[in-house]
């Protein structure tokens, strides 16, 4: 045997095994995706079917039109609004008031600037749950039960966007603004027209993971928006869940359309969801 | 001189300008930090000092609070006979969940960074459930492991004798564990996936040809090289894992009995089923004795396993 036929049935050998590796990884990934199957093959199915023993993987009859029964007779769709309205409201305040924010601990002098931004940082470590009850008083005291303001503005005057947008500001060149600022332009104008602009991907990361997060939350506007109507889709998932006659395939059909946005800015934004996550990686207890 | 004389004099003109520039500073900073302030002061402040004060209170949410001086904890560690069973629940999910997820996560990010091809597309199918409602991930799953639903179905067909989870006693918790792995174990997977690909291709290259087997690559190289992030991934599942409530309120509701109760479950009940603000909240603060503990323990042990380059 020459050691070319032997390298050859060396570099086989390592395909075979390079191919079983991925397709074995497949494979654990196909069963990791059963949950997202299941919740979809049982909401186009009748739930006699659902409900049926034994199970059966796939519908005998398939009923697509069970997502537009759902969206609006039990009513998703009003719950999937609320849910925008809510997630949205608390993206854009959260971003609006970290941007002014960051920008003053990044580049405004002012006494007690480091202590403020240290007590800042310790707020991050109370964890949400306990101040569930206090916020739940305040948002009475305030007659806002049951409200979009009672629900949107306990959560979005979070510190964190403060810190992270400071962070970035602080990597952009000092100079660009300086010549500005010789121009006579206010500081709101400087953050607006240059420091902004140059900010989208840190602003962008922030409105990601705060929009996730709203439109995940379920605790809070569990306990806020007593209301029916109200619900946000997490909230009115679990509406009829306590029902009776328990609706499965509409239930499944509802968790489908509350997974929809999450799933698709997941698949579309993964770069970015990787750098920012990788970025974590990198200072990981440092 | 004359020269040291015009440097002197035009730094002070730069200084004299810089300073008009600046001091305006302070009012801008203030007018800047004032949405945010506000905000933070009104829920963020206030509601820590009012969960300090609530916890020494009798407050139903109607009628006047009474301060009750240690009274909600002296019941809480003495008299309740719920209390412990419910901090035995909530250690007993967080180190078994911890302990699973780390490994799995750590697990699947090495088997994804061996891959040639299409890495992205496995740290995208695993981080999936991580961007969706936690509601609906519990919800699809209580459909699963429903009586006679599929996961009894797979059993039966495997004939593996087990009872149903979710109306176990002792299975129970093992059902609310396995959905939060499934929801949970994509952040670290990517975490650690990210940190595998840090490590410089020249360290491992230079193991192999020293003869370093595969194993003894992963164990000295790779792992105290991703020690760091291994560590902060930990802690940070570990203050995750001592808040979990989603799962349990679709799921078991605490039950069967109190098998699953929880303290963020707890929290909730004892808030907002039973109206005891001022108790709930002592339940809040012991929560938060938790994850401060937890957390500094693990600080102290990083000591022995994390490696830091410096």
């Amino acid at each position: 045997m020459t050691t070319k036929t032997k390298a050859k049935a060396n570099a086989r050998r390592t395909l075979a095994l390079d191919i079983l590796n991925h397709g074995a990884l497949a494979l654990v990934a196909l069963l990791f995706l059963f949950p997202f199957f299941w919740m979809v093959s049982n909401a186009v199915r009748s739930n006699a079917e659902v409900l049926a023993i034994p199970v059966r993987i796939l519908p005998a009859v398939f009923e697509w039109d069970n997502f537009a029964k759902a969206w609006t007779t039990l009513p998703f769709g009003r719950f999937f609004l609320n849910s925008v309205i809510i997630s949205v409201s608390v993206t854009v305040i959260t971003v609006l008031v970290s941007c002014l924010s960051g920008y003053a601990f990044a580049r405004l002098k002012f006494p007690g600037r480091d202590k403020l931004l240290m007590a800042y940082l310790a707020t991050l470590m109370v964890p949400g749950i306990m101040l569930i009850i206090p916020l739940f008083l305040i948002v009475n005291k305030l007659g806002m039960i049951n409200t979009f303001q009672g629900v949107i503005l306990p959560v979005a005057f979070g510190t964190f966007g403060s810190f992270l947008l400071r962070q970035f500001f602080l990597s952009i060149p000092l100079e660009l603004e300086e010549a500005a600022r010789i121009d006579g332009a206010s500081r709101l104008r400087i953050l607006i027209s240059i420091i902004i602009p140059l900010s989208m991907p840190a602003i962008g990361l922030l409105s990601l993971f705060t929009f996730i997060a709203q439109w995940n939350n379920f605790l809070w506007p569990l306990i806020v928006m007593t209301g029916a109507d109200n619900a946000t889709l997490p909230v009115g998932l679990t509406l009829f869940q306590t029902q009776q006659t328990t609706a499965w395939n509409y239930i499944m059909a509802g968790a489908t359309l509350s997974m929809i946005p999450g799933v698709i800015l997941a698949v579309v934004l993964q770069k970015l969801i990787y750098n920012s996550i990788s970025l974590n990686a990198g200072m990981g207890g440092r | 001189m004359a020269v040291v004389e015009r440097i002197a004099a035009t730094r002070a003109v730069t200084r004299k300008r810089k300073n008009r520039l600046d001091r305006g500073e302070g009012r801008t900073a203030f007018f800047f930090l004032l949405p945010s302030l506000i905000g933070v002061t009104l829920f963020l402040v206030v509601p820590i000092i009012a969960s300090v004060v609530l916890s020494f209170t009798n407050w139903k949410l109607l009628g006047q609070p009474q301060f009750v001086g240690f009274a909600n904890y002296i019941k809480l560690f003495t008299a309740d006979p719920q209390f412990w069973p419910v901090v035995r629940n909530t250690l007993f999910f967080t180190f078994e969940y911890l302990v699973l997820n780390i490994i799995i996560s750590l697990g699947l990010a090495v088997w994804i960074s061996s891959l040639k091809m299409g890495q992205r597309w496995f740290r995208v199918i695993f981080f999936l459930p991580t961007f969706t409602p936690g509601i609906a991930v519990a919800i699809v799953w209580m459909l699963i492991f429903a009586p006679g639903g599929f996961f009894d179905f797979v059993t039966g067909s495997l004939a593996i004798h087990l009872p149903n989870l979710l109306t176990d006693q002792k299975l129970a918790m093992q059902a609310v564990i396995i959905v939060s792995l499934w929801a949970g174990v994509g952040y670290n997977t990517v975490l650690f996936n990210a940190a595998l690909d840090m490590v410089p291709a020249s360290y491992m290259e230079a193991a192999r040809i020293d003869g370093a087997s595969a194993w003894d690559r992963f164990w000295k190289i790779r792992l105290p090289l991703i020690s760091p992030t291994l560590f902060f991934g930990t802690v940070m599942t570990a203050i995750t894992s001592l808040q979990v409530f989603d799962q349990i309120y679709v799921m078991t509701r605490g039950g069967p009995g109190s098998a699953t109760a929880t303290l963020g479950y707890s929290i909730f009940q004892k808030g907002f089923q039973n109206f005891q603000m001022g108790y709930a909240s002592s339940i809040a603060w012991v929560m938060f004795a938790m994850i401060m503990a937890l957390t500094a323990f693990q600080f102290w042990l990083q000591r022995k396993w994390v490696h830091y380059d410096n």
